[in-house]
């Protein structure tokens, strides 16, 4: 049954992409540009899910980590001209070393103060964005003398493809046996360790691993844009669609948190006749999903079908 | 004299914080809640009293936004709190993961209302008391003395409840023991809508003041929601005096680092303080573990 469910998802996943993949054939350069940066924001919602579904840890900051990620990668790029693959690498590298510095301390503690640490952390880079402003360009933005591409077809398939090959991954890891322990080690930390398994160590490799992606996606993101600024890589607003995009889209699914991300972006881009109320919509209908379906859009489907 | 502006200042931004943030810890303490929608329940407080002094002064501007934070308090538990608190699909370890998101969405929601319908510049409310008072050579606005004044009178006024009336005692028991509280033969149920008709009453005096006294706009709600968060982990979650202790060390910190360094670092000092506090000591001042 329990493989039953997973081939339905794969197959469900495998439609979904290629649903997306033919999309270009029909959409036009509006479309397209509004779904890259939602496909960067899916690999950015996955990864908060691999720590809040299975490491049950509530990162409020999963920002700090995108936004490691895209001014790394934005500021080495901007004043030495690495060129993108060397400033890439430097982002994804800065954002797993400030992951880590951050969890070291942080997973020592539980519930609301872990949650407050990692939204410390957000308004501490914050804060050095706008005060180191000759380096990083400050609240007006850094933009960069490269990007990936200026061909949208060719940003489109990559965007697409790194969000596939994200999201089989995390989906990889999560079903294996270091997810199942983590999930364990997510639910009950007590029993977890009374089985023997290194509770602590677990969480940090889901810290690092949630890093790697975010930072990978944020750093790329920046080079899709030609441009860095804080309120688009680090707000807390960001990170707050980040967390709706996954609690949206069914937490615990990984996959789900792809649903949610489109969702947001497209709701947000079809109501924007609504002006600012359009914001207003979106979060009346999540927090219409937490309270009336709380396993979210995927986890009711799949628990429904699955029941039935 | 720098110094006693800095003392003065910092005594009344402190009060100020503490106000926010004791509504806020008592709803934690006694029904295991964090309101993320805090921020946005203030502004909706100080919103009220600026578009309501217009017509109805700035007496009943501001009775108009203590009232106005008394029923969106009230809204916040029964459409968003109880729902999720109550709700059987929703793991009971989940439930303050997903309290936190509910009341987070819902926050924005009140955000963007009050966005599209009193757009987000600042509005100062108009001050109860007008006119300047000179304390040991320093220019202070009376409405900063009131405000002071009125906070402490609010934190006076709860503490007297609680340690005084029945029903306070029950709240602090609540706190303590729900488990034995509803064994005595209290219904819990009542115990959570004193709490927030309490905190309703609180956040709306905070909201009002704070519109007063430094001005409020919906960009604000999630800095204000931030800092009662943190002043509420560094004293401790749950505990009263704690949050007391932490908002004058925020308050006189902010104040000194906006006088002697620079206003735009404001922030960074009591942010620093709190993640070593929280790493050294995570139950905070004065938390129970």
């Amino acid at each position: 049954m329990g493989s039953l469910l997973r081939s339905r998802l794969f197959w469900g996943s495998l439609a979904g992409l290629a649903l997306a993949a033919a999309f270009p054939l029909v959409g036009g350069p509006y479309t397209i540009g509004v779904l890259i940066p939602a496909f960067y924001f899916a690999v950015f919602a996955m990864s908060w899910d691999l720590l809040f579904g299975f490491a049950g840890e509530v990162n409020f900051g999963p920002t700090f980590l995108i936004g490691l990620g895209a001014y790394g990668a934005g500021i080495v790029d901007a004043r030495y001209g690495l060129g993108v693959p060397l400033s890439v690498a430097f982002g994804t590298a800065l954002a797993v070393a400030g992951g880590v510095a951050l969890a070291l301390p942080a997973l020592r503690l539980s519930g609301p103060y872990f949650g407050l640490v990692t939204l410390v952390a957000v308004l501490l880079l914050q804060q050095m964005v706008t005060v180191f402003a000759d380096v990083s360009g400050g609240e007006i933005g850094l933009s960069l003398p490269d990007v990936l591409s200026i061909d949208d077809a060719t940003n489109y398939y990559f965007a697409l493809g790194f969000m596939a090959l994200s999201g089989a991954a995390l989906f990889a890891l999560s079903r294996s046996p270091a997810g199942l322990i983590l999930q364990a080690c997510g639910q009950d930390p007590v029993e977890a360790q009374a089985l023997g398994f290194n509770v602590a160590k677990h969480k940090l490799a889901a810290f690092v691993v949630s890093a790697f992606f975010s930072g990978l996606a944020g750093a790329l993101l920046v080079f899709y844009y030609g441009t860095a600024s804080p309120g688009t890589f680090i707000d807390i607003a960001v990170g707050v669609q980040i967390i709706i995009a996954a609690v949206l889209g069914g937490r615990r699914t990984i996959v789900g948190a792809v649903l949610g991300a489109v969702f947001l972006v497209v709701a947000g881009e079809v109501l924007r006749p609504l002006g600012q109320m359009s914001t207003f919509a979106v979060s009346a209908v999540a927090l219409a999903v937490i309270l009336l379906a709380p396993a979210g859009f995927l986890g009711t489907l799949l628990f429904r079908r699955g029941a039935a | 004299m720098l110094g006693l502006q800095i003392l003065i200042d910092g005594f009344a931004v402190s009060a100020l914080y503490g106000l926010g943030a004791v509504g806020f810890t008592l709803i934690f303490g006694v029904s295991g809640v964090l309101n993320l929608s805090h921020g946005a329940i203030m502004v909706t407080a100080a919103t009220v009293a600026w578009a309501l002094a217009e017509r109805a002064g700035a007496y009943g501007g501001a009775l108009g936004g203590l009232a106005s934070a008394f029923l969106l308090s009230f809204v916040t538990y029964f459409a968003v709190v109880r729902p999720i608190q109550r709700s059987r699909s929703i793991p009971s370890e989940e439930t303050e993961i997903f309290v936190l998101t509910g009341t987070l969405l819902w926050g924005i929601m009140i955000q963007v209302a009050i966005a599209y319908l009193a757009t987000t510049s600042p509005h100062t409310v108009r001050p109860l008391i007008s006119g300047v008072t000179v304390i040991g050579g320093v220019r202070t606005p009376t409405n900063e003395i009131l405000t002071a004044a009125l906070c402490w009178a609010a934190i006076g006024a709860l503490t007297l409840l609680i340690e005084r009336t029945r029903a306070g005692k029950a709240l602090l028991a609540a706190s303590v023991n729900p488990r034995g509280l509803t064994l005595l033969g209290f219904e819990l149920e009542r115990v959570h809508l004193l709490v927030w008709a309490i905190y309703g009453v609180l956040v709306g005096v905070a909201g009002v003041l704070l519109g007063a006294f430094l001005g409020a706009s919906s960009d604000n709600v999630g800095t204000l929601t931030a800092s009662a968060f943190s002043i509420v982990v560094l004293g401790g979650l749950g505990s009263v005096p704690g949050s007391l202790l932490a908002a004058y060390c925020i308050g006189y910190l902010e104040t000194l680092t906006a006088y002697l360094v620079s206003p735009s670092l404001r922030n960074i000092p009591a942010l620093i303080l709190l993640v070593a506090v929280v790493w050294a000591r995570p139950q905070g001042f004065l938390g129970r573990r």
